[in-house]
């Protein structure tokens, strides 16, 4: 679900936001226009923006939990759990996490990932967003879900910046809403 | 010779309580990553919105009205703590990043670990000559991994203000160091 179909049509500083994202072709491999958010957050009104977004949409839903998947979820979502006075916390890539942990495996375009929580940081019942830079395929988003389910944890949004054509359309990711701010950009002219 | 100044716990007094509140929510995991390496487990300190709040607050303050224009946070721990500095100073947040994860021309700087060689990479253009800049991470050991951070922020023309981080290990080594500040937790 973009967030101009829900509440913020016409709304300028989704328009910024966009803006502000690069597209750099062909990485991390020929064919891929990769959707590049570091210029978002060197523009600081535009960064502002997208987590004022969130927060906004988020600060009334009882959310005791902000999940950000590593490294660019981890951006965005301590912004958002400080306004909303949430706990973040960060799902890792393996073996970076101190302790003990819980992982879910999820499959990419060859081979497969690993996505680890650690143990005790969401109590059962807790309300959670999952929170990354972008969607793609949902492989991420959905292990991070199946982590935080299987700690009893209320999945009650995956939020992202960016979602690719893949998600366009869909209003729920593995029966959870999605909530994305702009699509992708291109660019313009050949490369 | 380069000077180190190091703030500690004695300058922050009157913020005993607050300090004491974050150095609480501090995890040690013994023999993490490897035996004898008692891990500063800063996760448990996000768990606790108050104390991370807390955390956050102090380096604005320190920060705030200095001009800085570029918070630099090291992959991965300083780009949870950078970007809500940033943005309450109203600085741009730069990622400091492991080899290769960055899209597009970047710089490179090598630094040397206990065994072997890593490097830290920042995008070329991300900030411009004269920008002052903080370098933010979540703890200073030997300090390789931010003199990597202030060499890339210094050969594009920048002026590294300062060092920020939440821990310092004990043993730090002074001879590399330039401007480091801290919380002083140990």
């Amino acid at each position: 679900m973009f967030a101009a179909e829900n509440g913020l049509k016409g709304d300028p500083r989704l328009q910024a936001i966009s803006d502000a994202i690069r597209v750099v072709p062909h990485f991390p491999k020929q064919g891929i226009m990769f959707q590049d958010i570091t210029t978002l957050l060197l523009d600081h009104k535009a960064f502002k923006h997208t987590i004022d977004i969130f927060v906004d949409r988020y600060r009334d839903m009882d959310i005791s939990v902000i999940a950000g998947v590593e490294a660019r979820g981890f951006m965005f979502g301590p912004s958002i759990a400080l306004a909303i006075g949430a706990k973040f916390v960060p799902l890792r890539k393996p073996k970076k996490l101190p302790g003990e942990v819980i992982s879910e495996a999820y499959e990419l375009e060859y081979g497969t990932d690993c996505l680890e929580m650690h143990v005790g940081a969401v109590p059962p019942g807790e309300r959670v967003i999952v929170i990354d830079d972008l969607v793609a395929t949902g492989g991420t988003l959905s292990a991070a879900i199946r982590l935080l389910e299987r700690v009893g944890a209320q999945v009650v949004e995956c939020a992202c910046v960016i979602g690719l054509p893949e998600v366009k359309g869909q209003r729920r990711l593995n029966g959870k809403p999605l909530y994305i701010l702009v699509e992708p950009r291109e660019i313009d002219g050949c490369c | 010779m380069l000077v180190r100044e190091q703030l500690t716990m004695s300058d922050y007094r009157d913020k005993d309580p607050l300090i004491h509140g974050i150095q609480s929510k501090i995890r040690v995991v013994p023999n993490f990553p490897k035996p004898g390496i008692m891990f500063q487990d800063i996760t448990t300190l996000l768990l606790d919105p108050k104390a991370f709040k807390d955390t956050i607050d102090l380096f604005v303050e320190r920060y705030k009205g200095k001009n800085i224009s570029v918070v630099a946070g090291i992959e991965a721990r300083g780009f949870i703590f950078g970007p809500p500095i940033a943005l309450e100073i109203g600085a741009k947040f730069v990622p400091l990043r492991k080899p290769k994860k960055l899209p597009g021309k970047v710089i490179s700087e090598e630094y040397v670990l206990e065994y072997g060689k890593d490097c830290l990479e920042m995008h070329v253009g991300a900030v411009e000559p004269g920008e002052r800049a903080l370098v933010v991470d979540d703890l200073i050991a030997t300090g390789g991994t931010l003199c990597a951070a202030m060499q890339l922020l210094e050969r594009v023309g920048a002026e590294v203000v300062e060092c920020a981080c939440v821990i310092e290990l004990p043993d730090l080594k002074v001879e590399d160091m330039e401007y480091v500040s801290h919380l002083g937790l140990e």
